[in-house]
């Protein structure tokens, strides 16, 4: 002890403090490493998909008859995309004048092309890189920026598939995961919180709702089957039952966060409303409502993060398979991107890799955006209630 | 001063769960006076002040027995609704809580609810005359939007009471309404109580003597839920006739 502020076990509790607070910053950085690496796996696995190969042929039209795969060069044949060929015959349908000429298009690259021309693992054979490399030399291949991935659904052909009927897929689930499981939500929370008496019986409800909240999500998967489709008919692998079936899924947790919410609204606010001689309906929807807002949206949005990254009930809805169309109306069999993610990861295919890839890159900036979207709201409702 | 009776409560028991907060008490309380309740804490004041507007029904273990009686009518009778008592029994608290809304909506929320005044000009003027009423019109009137939050404690409890007013209750209760507030606002809110006595019925808990010795014209004093004492605020101050009202105001047990 060298002046009268010190003494030897002040330096062992200051120790202690230290020591926390070290330990719980390496946590933090061990977090933040793992998060880094493994978006850093991803990125660098799937920013080659948003880019696509073209290969410069020329195409006879007027040979043309039953195969269109006369029309190119025999050594190009095999390094041009066979959708593209198929789609030759269309090209004539839409332009009759085509049909006698010879012209130089840009062709769709094949997906082992593809892969050598991006530098990855292909099944390419030696004689038809060499072909790339000649190709290459006369500026006859060119990457484009992949329009493919966002305007097409699924395909057996990997340079050919597209995450665009996953997207709208999700997008027509999801609204009716909300429509169904806000509402409900929200309304049974402000009933168990603010109308009903606090007996056995709430408490009865209330334990059976946080038990659900820990339900594994394939039951739900198993609920939505028994009840939408086969009891009640609704057509498999839809968005509508899909929707059904996310929106139960995740009603616990809309309601156990808007209790809490709810709950913490102080009580003098309601106090203040009933001494004014407001209904409890005019106390709730005029005073607690708006206070609990920012706290509902926060439950809402992430339960809602959680419903379009879930992939397990959705393979017992019929919705994980192979799905080339974007579906129209609700009712119309589609898939979603958790799930396309999921049948991309296992296909055989080196271009598939790629795909998945940026698939889940999609797939984040979509939950990024709904989070960002979430934070403006409430920051929107805190600011107009100066909490 | 006239002595006509406005409130008549008779037989009071009350029961928090099994406990039993009030005991039989029964008093009249007059009209344009201000009646303080005073006793020492858990004496049941706060629980009697809220059973002339039934906010204790907002807890459920809560039982009560007994009536009062306002303008003639039980307002424990199954035909009245409590939501219509407590738009003629008004309420100003401990803390004040205004609503997280502008100061403006503070005043005109309830009073629109309740219809007495439509949206634009008459809202305006009704606002306008309760901000005067409690001495806050011209401190806010450039800040009508603002948050309420925004406004100092004492300021905050005068907007409560403006905010009581707009809805034109015949009765104010007012449980503590100064012991949050600091001595100076704590006065601007007395002598608001004195001022607004022509108008209504108000009826004042304080844990502060003087207080109910300068604004008080009725006294009553509790102790465990029973009415000890109930008399004219100079007789009950000068002369008590009961032995535990004198302790208490001599500060012993």
């Amino acid at each position: 002890m060298k002046h009268p502020f010190d003494s030897a076990q002040l330096k062992k509790r200051q120790r202690k403090s230290m020591l926390f607070k070290s330990t719980a910053l390496l946590m933090v950085a061990l977090a933040l490493l793992f998060l880094v690496v493994f978006l850093f796996n991803i990125a660098s696995k799937g920013y080659s998909a948003f880019t696509q190969s073209y290969i410069y042929v020329t195409v006879d039209f007027s040979k043309i008859k039953n195969n269109p795969r006369v029309a190119i060069e025999r050594q190009h044949r095999r390094v041009i995309s066979n959708t593209w060929i198929r789609n030759l015959p269309n090209l004539i349908k839409e332009n009759p004048s085509l049909k006698n000429e010879t012209k130089k298009l840009w062709a769709l690259a094949n997906s082992e092309a593809d892969q050598y021309i991006k530098g990855h693992d292909n099944k390419l054979k030696s004689k038809d890189k060499a072909l790339i490399e000649r190709l290459k030399k006369e500026n006859r291949i060119k990457r484009k920026f992949n329009t493919i991935l966002f305007t097409h659904g699924d395909s057996q052909m990997p340079e050919n598939s597209g995450f665009f009927s996953a997207i709208k897929g999700t997008i027509m689930t999801i609204i009716i995961t909300m429509l169904v499981g806000f509402p409900i939500g929200v309304m049974t929370a402000i009933y168990l919180q603010e109308f009903a008496k606090d007996n056995r019986i709430k408490q009865f409800i209330e334990i059976n709702i946080n038990n659900l909240a820990a339900v594994p999500s394939i039951l739900f998967g198993l609920l939505g089957l028994a009840i939408f489709i086969n009891f009640l008919g609704m057509p498999r692998a839809s968005a509508l039952v899909g929707g059904l079936t996310l929106g139960i899924m995740i009603l616990p947790i809309i309601i156990v966060t808007a209790q809490s919410a709810l709950r913490s609204v102080p009580d003098s606010i309601r106090q203040a409303g009933f001494a004014m001689g407001l209904t409890r309906w005019q106390v709730v929807r005029g005073f607690v409502l708006p206070l609990a807002m920012p706290g509902i949206l926060t439950g809402s949005i992430i339960s809602l993060a959680q419903a379009i990254g879930e992939t397990a009930p959705l393979l017992l809805l019929g919705m994980i398979t192979f799905m080339p169309d974007a579906p129209t109306l609700v009712t119309d069999a589609t898939t979603v991107m958790s799930a396309q993610i999921y049948t991309w990861s296992s296909m055989p295919q080196n271009g598939y890799i790629e795909r998945t890839s940026a698939a889940i890159l999609i797939l984040l900036g979509v939950m990024v955006t709904l989070n960002l979207l979430a934070i403006t709201l409430r920051s929107r409702f805190k600011k107009r209630f100066n909490l | 001063m006239s002595s006509s009776i406005k409130i008549s409560i008779e037989n009071l028991n009350l029961w928090y769960d099994k406990k039993q907060i009030l005991h039989n008490i029964s008093m009249d309380i007059f009209q344009n006076q201000i009646t303080a309740f005073i006793g020492s804490s858990g004496c049941g004041k706060s629980t009697l002040l809220r059973s002339i507007n039934r906010m204790n029904e907002l807890i459920e273990e809560c039982r009560i027995e007994g009536s009062v009686t306002i303008d003639g009518k039980n307002i424990y009778d199954k035909d009245v609704d409590e939501v219509g008592v407590r738009q003629r029994v008004g309420m100003v608290f401990q803390q004040p809580n205004p609503f997280p809304k502008s100061i403006y909506d503070n005043v005109a929320y309830a009073a629109k609810v309740h219809g007495i005044v439509k949206k634009g000009k008459e809202c305006d003027e009704l606002v306008e005359t309760c901000l005067k009423k409690v001495f806050l019109w011209d401190e806010v009137k450039d800040i009508l939007k603002e948050q309420a939050t925004s406004l100092s404690g004492g300021q905050q409890q005068r907007l409560c009471i403006a905010r009581t007013i707009a809805i034109n209750p015949d009765i104010i209760l007012m449980d503590e309404p100064t012991s949050a507030l600091d001595p100076i606002s704590g006065g601007h809110i007395e002598e608001l109580i004195v001022s607004l006595k022509e108008e209504f019925h108000i009826i004042i808990v304080t844990h502060n003597l003087k207080q109910a010795q300068r604004i008080a014209d009725h006294v009553a004093f509790f102790d465990s839920g029973h009415l000890i004492e109930y008399a004219p605020s100079n007789i009950l101050f000068n002369t008590p006739q009961k032995r535990q009202t004198e302790n208490y105001l001599r500060g012993i047990e």
